[in-house]
């Protein structure tokens, strides 16, 4: 109970602040329409091609927007010093970790889903076919991209390059995660049923989410204090 | 007991010994004052007691625990170089959360309580980034301190403040010391220092140059102890 209250405490003071300052989100999501556009301008909305690839370019979007949102993540505590404060409570590592998680995966979550409309306005793509399990796969592909994101945040926090560090670590560590969550998306898109071969990516897309979740979990209090 | 024991500490950053085999210990319901120049090793060993650094050789105890574990820095109170308050949230929002994650039964009571104890209780609604600079260092104490802990760590506390903000902490200090509470502080102001102290260790290098009781030879000239056991 202590565990998810004092996560939840963190989630809360993270979204308080951001939507009191709309820094973040506003860059991103402004990062993301405009790659939604510059992209709609090198493929033929409504042909097959787009809509054999529209996983893939949701995704992409979706990966480069997420970058500006975790690296805020732990940036956010360096004014002040707020870091140490944090640490310096009976707040334990993976409290911390778990709590940011879940405040960067709320915030791309919205980012996503004010993004589908426009991506099916953009590229003349049915998005919304299937939605209850585009919604899941949207669910389970974010939480492995927030859940690594938001540790690699911590361990480039105090680095000066760490806005290009962070998605040089980040996009390999999810490219299993990324290559089931296009897959999934565009079978969903195109409103095909998800055959026996395509739920073998659903299992890893869960298997990925809880693989790293606990990771993050143990790892946490190594990575922030040493 | 001893609150604060610290063994054979040894922390280096690359090569470089902050701090060589420092022995210290601090009795409960005293208060250390840590003294040295700057670069010393003075902030290094506060934050490894505070459970923000790890050493690499030597053992800390705080009150028989590790100072990393969750329920030693439950009885930590740590206020260090930067104030530890969020700009974005108000006086109040910062003191609520900090209340909370420390377990405090009553968060929004003792937050209130506390703005009204550093005389900020009128702009409990108020942003920190609209705040004067002893205002902040206000809210940065009430921050460190709400939970009542019992060993209080301060690092610079009376840099940069203000009297009103200095005679806050000192009557915060004061009266945590007659609770019996105990206080580790670094500091460059002997004076305000040595008021409080029962216990004086100056560090020289990252060594421990001298670990005793306050005397009345240090109140009369401050000087004194560099000129007896610092460096030239």
């Amino acid at each position: 109970m202590n565990f998810l209250r004092n996560s939840l405490s963190i989630a809360g003071k993270d979204l308080r602040s951001e939507l009191r300052g709309k820094e973040t989100i506003n860059a991103s999501l402004s990062f993301a329409l405009v790659i939604l556009l510059l992209f709609s301008f090198a493929f033929d909305p409504g042909s097959d091609l787009v809509r054999d690839i529209s996983g893939g370019l949701l995704w992409l979007v979706y990966a480069f927007s997420s970058a500006l949102i975790l690296n805020r993540s732990f940036a956010r505590e360096l004014p002040n010093d707020c870091l140490d404060a944090l640490l310096a409570s009976p707040v334990s590592g993976a409290e911390l970790f778990f709590g940011k998680s879940l405040a960067n995966f709320t915030l791309l979550l919205g980012v996503e889903i004010v993004c589908l409309p426009v991506f099916g306005i953009f590229y003349d793509v049915r998005w919304a076919q299937r939605p209850g399990l585009l919604f899941l796969v949207l669910v389970l592909g974010t939480w492995v991209l927030t859940v690594i994101g938001t540790m690699f945040s911590a361990l480039t926090v105090n680095l000066r390059l760490r806005e290009l560090m962070l998605p040089a670590l980040v996009y390999p560590m999810i490219i299993p995660a990324m290559m089931g969550a296009i897959q999934l998306t565009t079978v969903l898109v195109s409103g095909q049923p998800i055959g026996k071969d395509n739920q073998f990516w659903f299992k890893v897309l869960i298997g990925m989410d809880i693989i790293f979740t606990l990771l993050g979990i143990a790892l946490a209090d190594v990575v922030l204090v040493g | 007991m001893d609150a604060v024991s610290v063994e054979g500490v040894w922390k280096y950053f690359g090569d470089f010994p902050a701090l060589r085999d420092v022995t210290i210990r601090a009795e409960r319901g005293s208060c250390l004052a840590l003294i040295g120049r700057n670069g010393a090793g003075k902030t290094t060993l506060l934050r490894i007691l505070a459970g923000l650094s790890s050493p690499a050789k030597g053992r800390i105890s705080v009150f028989g625990g590790g100072a990393r574990e969750q329920s030693t820095r439950r009885k930590i109170g740590y206020l260090g170089h930067g104030i530890g308050i969020y700009d974005e949230l108000s006086a109040f929002e910062n003191l609520r959360l900090f209340a909370k994650l420390y377990g405090v039964t009553d968060a929004p009571g003792r937050a209130k309580t506390w703005l009204e104890r550093v005389g900020l209780g009128h702009v409990h609604e108020g942003l920190p980034r609209e705040f004067s600079r002893g205002m902040r260092q206000r809210l940065a104490v009430a921050r460190a301190f709400l939970h009542e802990p019992d060993l209080m760590i301060l690092d610079e506390p009376f840099t940069a403040l203000d009297d009103r903000a200095i005679a806050v902490l000192q009557e915060i200090l004061k009266r945590a010391m007659s609770d019996g509470r105990t206080v580790i502080m670094s500091t460059h102001q002997l004076r305000e220092a040595l008021e409080l102290a029962t216990d004086v260790a100056l560090i020289n290098r990252g060594k421990l140059a001298f670990a005793g009781k306050r005397s009345q030879a240090m109140l009369d000239d401050s000087g004194w102890l560099y000129r007896n056991y610092g460096e030239a």
